[in-house]
């Protein structure tokens, strides 16, 4: 039990401590690789999680839901720090980041990931809101960090709406306290996720409604639901190709975890309102609203920041039509969606090395200039897509399924919606991918292994998911409840 | 009678940071902007001592004193000396008027009562009112970001705002002191952030109007 706590703490520890040394550490070469060995460091304890786990103690806490996304965090933490290592080398060469800012970067980077194991392995609601602005806050510094006009004005402006949703968010958290209080007593127990759930049938149930609305608004802001996604598609446009793809493939899953976890304690109180419509609205909103505005994006990291709110748009769906197959159908394309949109950002950041610019109409025939680039950024547009028989097919056929037999007209509008984004992703494919290659093209220096590896996750889910995890995401999925 | 004291004294400094606020909407120049926050973070140090005193919490006064010396002083004393180093004391411009913009702030103050106080029927009138002040500045804080297109005015709103959230968890009896220091930790990150991004956003524009940034939308070419 000590060991299990020890690797508990270490989750913590290795990317604090890594953080503290990059901040100090100068040079390219050695930077990089630690990053990575702090990275895989990280990986390894979130395995050995799965194995020994740990008595829930007041702060901490680690159960069926979280270590999910715990080893899926730590794992794509891991594979884009090994892309970021010859990302980052690509833009010290070209001057666009000087050896001072390299060592922000990989600090914060640790940072950054610290940020999110906290805030996963949370178990007191304060500490998880703490965590997540912490991470907020990280990510703010990152976007700006090329000092770009464009640069700036994203990173203030996900300052501005990051920083009302955390505010909101927290206002929740008071109230959530403020409803448990008369039943668990004062202190630290009314804020733990084990005792808040056990208790949660006895909370004021109108007190917890008013509370669910502001952190779902505020928690929603950092999913990036419409309307009040506006930060995203400038967050991800701006700031260096890694952190998009953790932004994307992580940090939007981490608030979406917490907004699951506060629909849990609705869900146990049988007077409070049923959290499912709210949800189910504001994700089919944001997947409708994000699918028409693929169609008119000129810029290719842009395009993909509006294909993540339309995913996220869709696991807000699932989970709120709730149930253990939409339940099951949500947590699945939770990961599948990381794996893939953060495989994808690995694709576009070589893509724009290569071209020079990120403007969709300036990059044509990948395919012939960089073949191995060009298909695998090809293979992962198939997947986000939906098309079968990849991962992302299965969980979105999941989707569909399961609210067709209980609310066939709303899963007719998802249907709609995933159709038009599948249209404008393919319209703008065939452009990037095939034709012939204009303009300037330079080599890659690129390892395509974390691309290639995700993709390959990707693939195999879609053909064959493991009873070990599919008994397991079944587990979460009934925990999460209806 | 001391419960009918408590009660009227901190329903007394509540309404004091509600009132603070409007004050805030209609700040026309940055220096009296800054020296109406220093008032209201002065109000609200003494709302969170007072709640100190009533709640018998003694780590209450802590949260007060770092209200006090941190966002009364030092916040206010280090943007006056950004504001005059920029040399950007010039008049602020306001998205809406001043006379909508306090229109809309009663409407919002309106909109917490209503919300508030019908939710938390038989908690303690102490914690209730207390709570829907709180909502009040916190959404005016939000009312006042949205009316404001300069970057120090949209800063000073969020730290209002913050101030309000400040309000709530003191309000919220027994809130482990976990939640108080990490409010003050995070308001101190954010100002290392703004402090940042004025600089760079005045080395980049020579200005720090965020509508001089509008026209770098990465979107247009």
């Amino acid at each position: 039990m000590i060991f299990a706590d020890l690797i508990q703490i270490g989750l913590l520890a290795v990317p604090a401590l890594a953080a503290s040394v990059l901040a100090l550490l100068p040079g390219y070469l050695v930077t990089a690789r630690l990053n990575m060995g702090a990275a895989a460091v990280t990986l390894t304890l979130a395995l050995l999680l799965t194995v020994a786990r740990p008595v829930p103690g007041l702060y901490l806490l680690v159960d069926d839901l979280n270590i999910v996304l715990i080893v899926l965090t730590t794992f794509v933490g891991f594979t884009t720090s090994a892309f970021s290592a010859s990302y980052i080398a690509h833009e010290l060469e070209i001057g666009r980041l000087t050896p001072a800012y390299l060592r922000f970067y990989h600090a914060m980077y640790q940072v950054l990931m610290f940020a999110m194991n906290l805030a996963l392995l949370a178990n007191n609601i304060g500490l998880m809101w703490v965590a997540i602005e912490l991470a907020t806050l990280t990510t703010v510094l990152m976007v700006g960090i090329y000092r770009t006009h464009e640069a700036l004005e994203a990173a203030w402006k996900y300052f501005i709406l990051g920083s009302v949703g955390i505010a909101l968010a927290l206002f929740g958290t008071i109230l959530v306290y403020m409803a448990a209080r008369p039943i668990m007593g004062q202190g630290l127990d009314a804020m733990a996720w084990t005792g808040l759930l056990s208790a949660a049938s006895g909370f004021d149930p109108a007190l917890l409604n008013l509370a669910f609305v502001f952190l779902l608004l505020g928690y929603g802001t950092k999913v990036g639901l419409a309307p009040l996604h506006a930060w995203l598609p400038d967050a991800h446009a701006e700031g260096p190709t890694p952190i998009s793809a953790v932004l994307s493939g992580l940090l939007l899953n981490v608030a979406l975890y917490a907004v699951l976890r506060f629909k849990m304690l609705l869900t146990a109180n049988a007077g409070a309102l049923a959290p499912g419509p709210l949800m189910v609205t504001m994700g089919l909103v944001s997947a409708m609203f994000a699918s028409f505005m693929l169609y008119r994006r000129r810029d290719i990291k842009r395009m993909f920041a509006y294909s993540s709110i339309e995913h996220m748009g869709i696991i807000t769906f699932a989970f709120g039509m709730g149930g253990p197959l939409a339940n099951f159908a949500g947590l699945l394309h939770m990961a599948m969606h990381s794996l893939t949109k953060s495989a994808i950002f690995f694709a576009v950041g070589h893509v724009s090395q290569a071209k020079g610019t990120q403007k969709i109409a300036d990059i044509s025939g990948l395919t012939e200039s960089h073949p191995v680039l060009g298909w695998g950024l090809v293979l992962g547009v198939v997947a986000i897509a939906g098309m079968p028989p990849l991962g992302i097919f299965m969980s979105e056929f999941l989707v569909v399924s399961s609210s067709f037999a209980r609310q066939p007209l709303l899963a007719i509008i998802l249907v709609l919606a995933l159709l038009i984004g599948f249209g404008a992703l393919f319209l703008r494919l065939h452009g990037v991918a095939f034709g012939q290659p204009v303009g300037k093209s330079e080599p890659v220096k690129a390892s395509y292994v974390p691309m290639f590896a995700h993709l390959g996750l990707v693939a195999a889910a879609g053909v064959y998911l493991p009873g070990v995890v599919v008994a397991w995401f079944r587990n979460v999925a009934e925990l999460l409840g209806g | 009678m001391t419960r009918g004291l408590a009660f009227d004294v901190s329903h007394l400094l509540a309404g004091g940071m509600v009132l603070a606020s409007f004050m805030l909407l209609y700040q026309d120049r940055v220096f009296s902007l800054l020296r109406v926050f220093a008032l209201h973070a002065l109000v609200l140090a003494l709302s969170v001592a007072w709640q100190a005193n009533v709640q018998a919490a003694p780590h209450l006064y802590l949260t007060a004193v770092i209200a006090l010396a941190f966002k009364a002083i030092v916040i206010p004393v280090a943007l006056h000396r950004i504001v005059v180093r920029l040399g950007i004391h010039r008049q602020l411009e306001t998205v809406v008027g001043v006379g909508p913009t306090i229109m809309f702030g009663m409407g919002l103050v309106a909109l917490s009562i209503a919300v508030i106080l019908p939710v938390l029927p038989d908690a303690d009138p102490l914690a209730r009112e207390d709570l829907a002040f709180a909502l009040s500045v916190v959404l005016l804080g939000l009312l006042m970001m949205i009316s404001r297109r300069n970057a120090v005015s949209q800063v000073i709103g969020f730290m209002s705002l913050e101030n309000g959230l400040v309000l709530a968890a003191t309000g919220a009896k027994g809130m482990p002191l976990v939640v108080e220091i990490s409010v003050a930790f995070s308001i101190l990150i954010a100002f290392i952030v703004i402090g940042i991004f004025l600089f760079r956003i005045r080395e980049r524009f020579d200005t720090v109007d965020v509508g001089a940034m509008d026209s770098f939308r990465g979107e247009r070419r």
